[in-house]
């Protein structure tokens, strides 16, 4: 194939890239979206396939790989998809330095001349050095996030000064690398060791509940390295499909950041918290609330006429999505109008909670954004929270409060409140939530799945 | 003219024409759908795969070749995982928009 033809092939196969994502504008298109992305890809790879020699190794290759992913995709419970994603964001970081390396090891085949111009060498090293982190960094993330590891920030003194000596150590071996006359493998394997190091160092600090933002950021690592990559092998189709990629990631750390109210700066430098949760500790008052059965629950919904649920980190965590389900139908049978709001940080990643809620076949038409449901709380009698807790924090109404100006649900403007919560203790943010002291509100405590379920059975 | 432009500069512009197209793209992607959004744009990424190919592709085998024999392997993991994931995910929200129009 002339590489003339080649490049338009390209061309045709970043557009579908971009349809693939244009279509998640919508439930309706999205699955059609889909089809395009692995158009794209189908077009993509068979064009790149006449470039190549051993196609039996290459085929034999995909195969393999594609079992797995296949395998792996088919088995995953949707619980454990911020598990997932980490992963192959690893596998993206890991692939990018494999082609870096061998780039290094045989420029030709890459097209590119064989004493490698300093201009590719910069483009190497940007490629391999976000690749290498992006490696570590998701391992660190998957490990924490399927609990092998804690989720607890790991935090110790000079933690940003040693980060910040090895980013220069590392860029001074990647000079060393840029100014050698012939190929510096010595300087080449320092500088990648470092990015390793550093992936693994920047992640450990940052505690599991800000995992929403870290695998965003990864998500967004994950496709500039496969921009650089894009760079270093003059391929324009692997810039575009990288650039789509880094660019949705970083719109997804933003929407986090801003969701839980936390400047970008902090959640990367890790430590939540060390200013403002030690504040909030009570203050000393005893204050008081109302608790209740999920019998008398179950009764008080039945006979409202609206009921809105907000689902959080609890429900996800309890596996309750199938006993709502129930519930809601179940409330649905009885003409109550059942709503569900979800805020953007419900459950472990963006959009996590809407997947369990489709998972459980909850019509997405009753699942709610926090835009478009915040101003029918007022007219709404029932609440019932299940494991939120500082999405629902009217304390972010209160100037000098740690968490104020993160955007929540208006829950407490509702006329019943039912909160479902295994303790009172207080939510990630380390903060005491006023909600559950109000007179309208009632706390039912215990494990989600088994207090929904109950409830179902009571109606 | 365009001969006399370094190949960088090109590669350059792509970037960030294509950085734009990306974040319009993203922004107008429904919140609903931002788990499928990360799972799908984890197979996009999987493109590296192109890459990969190119560093297996030499008919004399060296170390080289079987470095690129194992990035494509992990990116073909990629590939057919994220899309396929993606459909199974964009599949539970169709089941229930055909419940809703019946």
């Amino acid at each position: 194939m002339s590489a003339n033809l080649v490049a338009l092939a390209y061309l045709v196969a970043s557009v579908f890239f971009i349809l693939a994502l244009k279509g998640l504008s919508s439930p309706v298109t999205a699955r059609r979206g889909n089809v395009f992305g692995i158009l794209g890809m189908i077009i993509a790879v068979t064009t790149t396939l006449t470039l190549t020699e051993n196609w039996m190794l290459i085929l034999g290759c995909i195969a393999v790989g594609g079992t797995i992913g296949a395998i792996v995709a088919k088995r995953v419970q949707m619980t454990a998809m911020p598990e997932l994603v980490a992963f192959m964001h690893s596998l993206v970081g890991l692939a990018a330095v494999f082609i870096a390396i061998a780039a290094i090891n045989n420029p030709v085949s890459f097209g590119l001349p064989a004493e490698l111009p300093m201009g590719s060498k910069l483009e190497l090293f940007l490629g391999t050095f976000i690749g290498a982190m992006t490696w570590s960094g998701s391992v660190i993330a998957f490990l924490k996030l399927s609990g092998r590891m804690s989720g607890a920030p790991v935090v110790f003194s000079g933690q940003h000064m040693l980060n910040l000596a090895l980013a220069i150590v590392m860029i001074g071996f990647g000079l060393w690398f840029f100014f050698s006359d012939t190929t510096n493998w010595t300087a080449f394997i320092v500088m990648t060791a470092i990015a390793f190091l550093l992936g693994f160092l920047i992640i450990i600090p940052i505690g599991g509940a800000d995992m929403p933002v870290v695998i965003s950021m990864l998500n967004s690592y994950s496709g500039w390295a496969a921009a650089g990559i894009g760079f270093s092998l003059g391929n324009p189709m692997l810039i575009i499909a990288g650039s789509l990629v880094g660019s949705s990631g970083a719109i997804l750390s933003y929407i986090m950041c801003k969701a839980m109210n936390r400047p970008f700066l902090s959640v990367i430098l890790g430590g939540f918290g060390s200013e403002g949760a030690i504040v909030s500790a009570d203050d000393g008052e005893q204050k008081t609330y109302r608790s209740g059965s999920a019998d008398d629950a179950a009764f008080i919904m039945g006979n409202a006429d609206s009921v809105v649920i907000v689902p959080g980190y609890g429900l996800a965590v309890a596996r309750a999505q199938h006993a709502v389900k129930e519930l809601a139908d179940a409330l649905l049978e009885k003409g109550v109008n059942v709503r569900f709001a979800i805020h953007p940080v419900a459950g472990r990643m963006p959009g996590h909670m809407n997947v369990l809620l489709a998972e459980a076949e909850i019509d997405y038409e009753y699942v709610l954004e926090m835009d478009e449901i915040n101003s029918d709380f007022s007219n709404t009698d029932v609440v019932l929270v299940l494991g939120a807790n500082d999405v629902v924090n009217p304390a972010a109404n209160i100037p000098g409060s740690p968490i104020y100006g993160m955007p929540i649900l208006d829950a407490h403007k509702a006329r019943t409140v039912m909160v479902v919560k295994r303790s009172m203790a207080a939510g990630y943010a380390g903060l005491d939530n006023d909600l559950f002291y109000m007179d309208k509100t009632m706390m039912v405590f215990g494990d989600a799945k088994k207090i929904v379920e109950s409830m179902v059975k009571a109606l | 003219m365009i001969g006399d432009i370094d190949p960088t500069i090109i590669n350059l512009t792509v970037f960030v024409l294509a950085v734009f197209v990306g974040y319009h793209v993203v922004w107008n992607v429904t919140p609903a759908l931002h788990t499928p959004l990360m799972s799908v744009t984890n197979a996009i990424s999987g493109i590296i795969l192109v890459g990969a190919m190119l560093a297996a592709g030499p008919a004399e085998t060296d170390w080289g070749v079987w470095l690129g024999a194992v990035a494509v392997t992990i990116a073909a993991i990629n590939v057919f995982g994220g899309f396929l994931v993606t459909q199974r995910m964009l599949e539970m929200f169709k089941k229930k928009e055909k419940k809703g129009s019946e």
